[in-house]
């Protein structure tokens, strides 16, 4: 979603007319409401959750503007382990993401002839299910006992898990493992659709120029499909990677107090403990972390057109 | 050696196949468990086969009330989203002027930034604005989440227009508003459509930014997350399947609407 880049010039302009002076007000027009609203109800707020940031007080006798970073470091020196919980299940999603994603992007564009379309659908009708719904589901499929864990035992693939730390005894709810699960899961569309897209666009014949230049079919791969791809990794492990560090869905019903991520304590500071300006802090660092990481990353990538 | 040459052939088709499955384990489970009858309040293990939570989908209460209030929301978060995306996708592609660059990262951040913090920030300026929390705030969050969604889908139509089509009809004496109407809307329809349907998916769907901003009106998902803490009724099981038909059947009757329309013109 976020791989849409500017319109090329190049195409057609209309003729060139004498400039009128009520046509050039008309993009401001066009713009002013839904611009507003966005000033009004996306940027103000960011400002307001800055300024309760530095308040002190309480609900009984108000708060007030005192300029306390304290409460910056207070949140950061408290909270460390749910901030690094959450880029921890967050990448390791979005890298499960991409492994799952990438087969299924690649089915879709490439193999799937004339069931292409009824494959997109299967992925995109899911979406239209309430995810929390989904997410409970998942509670049935991982419960104690059930086909899924009692599997995983058989074939001793928890043993592996206990030792990674990513389970603890025969069970996987309430462990790391069912949030990873439950946020890969959760997020995979938002991967394949992406890369679907930038899939797609690849022409057929380079595959059969590189197969006639002798390239085994993983060479193709690695040399001409996945770099091809990147714009569509990129924006899919983008629109994974932010949305699941905030979430606290699936900490929440998948996992236990040991798996709390920062989404958790913000909604718990802000909704149950109501210590606002610990909340906004809190939500400040998560915004600045992701804008940092993601900047970064697109430098890296090398994709700046992308944004 | 030719099954493994098989395998080794089909290696995508298999793993795609495979993640398409984990990809509907989930509903295949939620459409088998709204057959079943519990025996507690919880409905996460399979007791017996019962038809009693689709004789009667509404049986239990509130349930249906906050499915009807998701549902208002989201159908008018859908027209203020699409309105006021459209434009702005149509001012962004259509005009240069400045602050355009402006504009634009005004349209990426929110699409950039985690749910919580949005929830969060709208929360304290709600409280300091003194604002009663409930149908209306649910209502200005979804459009302000729905909106750039729809500008990115709009937009991505828009650009792929022939502007040479809307001077073809200028040419014809078509006035402004005549070549808008019956050039420039039909062939940005599409675009449109897929916004707006967007839109509804998301605002329907909400959780986080509801959550925070609801106050005491309960919306269909936050029914279904407070049934996770008290026990959870077989009727959410059946909402569930019912959207995943419904949303199947929608998209298959546009898909059948516009191949339709695709023949006519050959």
């Amino acid at each position: 979603m976020a791989s849409v880049t500017e319109a090329p010039l190049l195409a057609p302009q209309p003729d060139k007319k004498p400039p009128r002076k009520r046509g050039r007000l008309v993009p401001y027009w066009l713009l002013l409401p839904g611009i507003l609203w966005l000033l009004i109800f996306f940027a103000l707020p960011m400002v307001y959750q800055a300024s309760t940031s530095v308040q002190t007080g309480s609900l009984e006798e108000g708060f007030k503007v005192t300029w306390h970073f304290q409460t910056y470091w207070n949140a950061l020196s408290d909270y460390w382990p749910q901030f690094l919980r959450s880029v921890l299940y967050a990448g390791a999603a979005t890298i499960l993401c991409l492994v799952l994603g990438y087969p299924l992007a690649y089915l879709i564009a490439f193999r799937a002839g004339r069931w292409r379309n009824v494959v997109l659908i299967l992925v995109i009708a899911p979406f239209f299910t309430s995810f929390l719904i989904r997410t409970l589901a998942w509670k049935t499929i991982l419960a104690d006992g059930g086909p899924v864990v009692g599997a995983l035992n058989t074939l001793h693939v928890l043993d592996v898990t206990n030792w990674l730390g990513f389970t603890s005894g025969d069970r996987v709810l309430a462990t790391p493992l069912a949030v990873v699960c439950g946020l890969t899961y959760n997020f995979l569309p938002f991967m394949i659709l992406p890369l679907y897209t930038s899939l797609e666009r690849i022409d057929g014949r380079l595959h059969e120029a590189a197969g006639d230049l002798y390239a085994k079919p993983f060479t193709t791969f690695r040399k001409v499909t996945f770099p091809l791809s990147m714009p569509g990794v990129v924006s899919g492990t983008l629109l994974t990677f932010i949305p699941a560090s905030g979430d606290y869905v699936n900490a929440d019903l998948l996992g236990s107090t040991d798996t709390r991520m920062v989404g958790n304590v913000i909604q718990t500071q802000f909704l149950r403990i109501l210590d606002y300006p610990t909340a906004a802090a809190l939500s400040f660092i998560l915004m600045a972390a992701i804008l940092i990481m993601v900047t970064l990353y697109i430098r890296k990538s090398g994709t700046e057109d992308l944004v | 050696m030719a099954f493994v040459r098989w395998f080794k052939r089909n290696l995508v088709v298999i793993g795609g196949l495979l993640t398409l499955g984990y990809l509907l384990l989930p509903n295949v489970i939620v459409t088998v468990f709204s057959f079943n009858k519990p025996k507690g309040r919880f409905n996460y293990e399979w007791q017996q086969f019962s038809l009693d939570a689709w004789r009667d989908p509404c049986g239990v209460a509130d349930m249906c009330g906050s499915l009807s209030i998701s549902l208002q929301i989201a159908v008018w978060a859908t027209i203020g989203a699409t309105i006021l995306g459209t434009m702005i996708a149509f001012a962004l592609v259509r005009y240069r002027f400045r602050a355009r660059g402006a504009v634009n990262s005004l349209i990426f951040l929110p699409m950039a930034m985690p749910e919580v913090v949005m929830a969060a920030s709208l929360l304290t300026l709600f409280l300091n604005l003194g604002a009663q929390l409930g149908f209306w705030t649910i209502l200005i969050a979804h459009i302000m989440f729905c909106l750039s969604f729809v500008v990115t889908a709009v937009k991505a139509r828009v650009m792929s227009m022939d502007p040479r089509l809307e001077q073809a009809a200028q040419d014809l004496y078509a006035g402004p508003v005549q070549t808008f109407l019956r050039v420039t809307l039909p062939i940005a329809a599409p675009g449109i459509a897929a916004g707006a349907l967007l839109a509804f998916a998301l605002s329907f769907d909400d959780f986080i930014i509801t959550n925070f901003n609801a106050g005491s009106t309960v919306t269909f998902p936050m029914f279904v997350w407070g049934s996770a803490q008290r026990g959870t009724p077989v009727q959410i099981n059946v909402i569930g399947t019912t959207m995943f038909i419904v949303a199947v059947l929608f998209v298959l009757a546009g898909m059948v609407i516009s191949n339709r329309r695709n023949k006519q013109k050959a």
